[in-house]
């Protein structure tokens, strides 16, 4: 295709220099105009992601894992042991080892945009959505735990066993793993993900390439702090008084 | 000289055939009952969310890598030209198949389920991943040696011809091969322990134990239960090699953990392995170390023990089980190990964030693992019977018919 344009342009230039592109063949010239700037016509699209202010929640988050539990089903697996047990959204307590300060703040998929977990995975089952979302296709995934093994966050939990009860909008499978998908089958819906709403003084949900989202405004402002920012994955959760 | 070496299938037919067989079938039944008892999920095993691979990974990893290392012997037969090892092409290549497909069962039984091995089958492949490479490594390195071993047992002109170019191939497949499972862990740059570029070359050497060690076992047992001669230059060739090999090893280990102590961020993870409390230290120290490594070059090296087939035996089992650890340390250790959210801090969860992961192995899991060792060793003892792997006699007369090995 960029052989074919690049010809077409060297062709159409020599012919008449760009003017005579813009009317001799005006599809082609419009093309050339959006191919350049690839990457923006990428990022022009959604990118879905959060903000979390922990000074605001108060719980520590508690209020968020538990919408997230009733979301998603996950959590009270019978037969699995404490470590066994799903955690898709865990509230983890900091506290710096020279000043004593300590801070507790909600941990869940951080929806890499250069996601380890999609890399290794044998199958292409751990995948990223155009918009940004991190998830598992269950139908495809094979259980081998590669991506658990890569993930940073430890973000992801395997099912060890057979699932009864599952939520309608939430399939979840022995043998395969899972982790936090944003609520793909609310934000379809343009509804905002259960954490979110479970805790809406404190969090903030939207599109990170929407320059005038309040996501993007607030963060553009004020900036926001990614978990393990030295390991450059470019996190589409953030936060704030970490 | 060695090319005059005529080979034979096993004849003998009686108890002793069928015993040695039916052991090894007994433990690939265990490794099937496991597999059933896991199909319940994984639940039943000590497995867990901390530490996601387990016993069933340490013997898949160790078989696969030991199968690149088995097959060292017919590379140096056919690329170095050494004339002693190659009459042993046939096993040494019929071992590797063996290790490896065992490795691979191991591997896709652990998934708990065979709608997921045949997923994996089918084959929908992200080519970014090393797991998929690996796959089409590992498959490939199948075809290669059979058909590199077809070269060996066939007197055609043409299986004559391709003999060394494949031996070639067969060796630069099995670099990659190494490479790649060594790699497995390259790519986990969260993980402390495993951030280290060595970890591949690490794996090849580690190979060439492996695969050596439990090549003589073999060797050694098969000639001696089906009343063949083995002499004395073939089996000092292998003890010393494997007894350099393990120097390389040490070598290699060191290398790892200096520069691992180098980068001010590793000190925590190297601490806890080397020198904490945990249970991977002294498997380290006293497993891997003293009683895989250095215990065993002794035994190898000690004049006393010149020609001492026991001594032999003793030091190729516990470079065995040497081996054995060191993947268990590099594996479980690593993972056990907690994630680093927040450097400079201390993290706690109740999801076990901070703390060293705890994993005790269920019966099954072991089970699981040994069966996989089962099938290979049973693997090999089918083939022995099927087709011509082993030379009538390694006596040294007949490798050395001019004596010019004798010193
Ligand atoms: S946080 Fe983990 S599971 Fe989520 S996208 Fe990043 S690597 Fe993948
Ligand atoms: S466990 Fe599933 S999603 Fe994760 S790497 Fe394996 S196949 Fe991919």
């Amino acid at each position: 295709m960029s052989d074919i344009n690049s010809y077409r342009r060297k062709f159409l230039g020599g012919l008449a220099g760009t003017a005579a592109v813009a009317t001799v063949a005006p599809g082609v010239f419009l093309r050339e105009v959006q191919a350049k700037p690839a990457g923006e016509a990428v990022s022009e699209k959604v990118r879905w992601g959060m903000l979390i202010d922990i000074n605001k929640l108060d719980d520590g988050g508690d209020a968020c894992i538990e919408a997230c539990k009733k979301e998603h089903g996950w959590g009270n697996d019978p037969k699995s042991n404490d470590a066994q047990q799903a955690q898709w959204i865990r509230k983890v307590k900091v506290t710096e080892k020279m000043t004593g300060h300590e801070v507790t703040l909600p941990v869940m998929c951080q929806h890499c945009e250069t996601a380890p977990c999609v890399d290794v995975c044998p199958t292409g089952a751990s995948m990223k959505r155009a918009d940004g979302i991190v998830q598992v296709n269950k139908h495809i995934c094979i259980g081998c735990r590669y991506c658990m093994m890569a993930c940073p966050y430890k973000a992801r939990s395997f099912v060890h066993e057979t699932i009864v009860d599952q939520r309608p909008d939430t399939p979840r499978g022995k043998g395969t793993v899972e982790s936090c998908n944003m609520c793909v089958n609310r934000v379809d819906e343009g509804k905002n993900p259960a954490c979110v709403d479970a805790a809406p003084q404190a969090m903030l949900f939207g599109d990170l390439n929407d320059d005038d989202s309040p996501i993007s405004q607030a963060l553009k402002k004020f900036g926001g702090t990614q978990i393990r920012a030295d390991l450059g994955l470019n996190t589409g959760v953030r936060y704030w008084g970490i | 000289m060695a090319t005059q070496v005529t080979f034979s299938e096993v004849k003998n037919n009686g108890l002793g055939y069928w015993g040695v067989l039916g052991f090894f079938g007994l433990l690939v039944l265990g490794g099937v009952f496991a597999f059933l008892h896991m199909h319940e999920g994984h639940y039943t095993t000590g497995m867990n969310n901390q530490v996601v691979w387990g016993i069933p990974h340490v013997f898949a990893i160790f078989l696969i890598v030991a199968a690149s290392g088995a097959a060292n012997i017919a590379t140096i037969g056919t690329v170095f030209g050494q004339d002693v090892y190659k009459p042993q092409g046939r096993l040494s290549l019929a071992l590797a198949g063996s290790l490896l497909f065992g490795g691979l069962v191991v591997l896709l039984l652990d998934l708990g389920s065979l709608g997921h091995v045949i997923e994996m089958a089918k084959g929908a492949l992200n080519f970014k991943s090393i797991f998929a490479w690996n796959m089409i490594l590992y498959s490939g390195f199948l075809l290669i040696i059979t058909l590199y071993n077809w070269t060996m047992m066939d007197r055609r002109k043409i299986a004559k011809k391709l003999y060394k170019p494949l031996g070639i191939v067969n060796m630069a497949w099995r670099f990659m091969l190494t490479m790649g499972t060594g790699s497995i862990f390259g790519f986990l740059v969260a993980r402390q322990y495993y951030d280290a570029a060595i970890l591949a070359p690490l794996f090849i050497v580690s190979s060439y134990v492996f695969g050596t060690a439990i090549y003589s076992l073999v060797l050694m047992a098969s000639f001696k239960l089906t009343g063949r001669d083995l002499g004395d230059i073939v089996l000092n060739r292998l003890r010393n090699s494997m007894a350099v090999y393990l120097v390389l090893v040490l070598f290699f280990e060191m290398t790892r953990h200096l520069t691992n102590l180098y980068a001010t961020e590793h000190h925590a993870v190297e601490a806890y392995i080397l020198t904490g409390d945990s249970i991977f230290t002294s498997l380290f120290w006293y497993g891997q170390i003293i009683l895989g490594s250095l215990v065993p070059m002794f035994l190898v090296w000690c004049r006393f023990f010149k020609n001492n087939r026991l001594a032999h035996v003793t030091a190729a089992v516990l470079a065995v089980i040497g081996g054995m650890i060191q993947i268990y340390v590099i594996l479980i250790g690593g993972q056990s190990f907690p994630l680093i959210l927040f450097p400079n801090a201390e993290v706690s969860s109740a999801f076990f964030d901070g703390v060293n992961n705890a994993y005790t192995a269920t019966m099954s899991e072991y089970l699981l693992g040994i069966g996989g060792v089962g099938l290979a060793v049973a693997l090999v003892i089918v083939g022995m019977k099927g087709l011509r792997l082993l030379p009538t006699s390694l006596a040294d007369d007949v490798i050395d018919p001019l004596n010019l090995e004798k010193k």
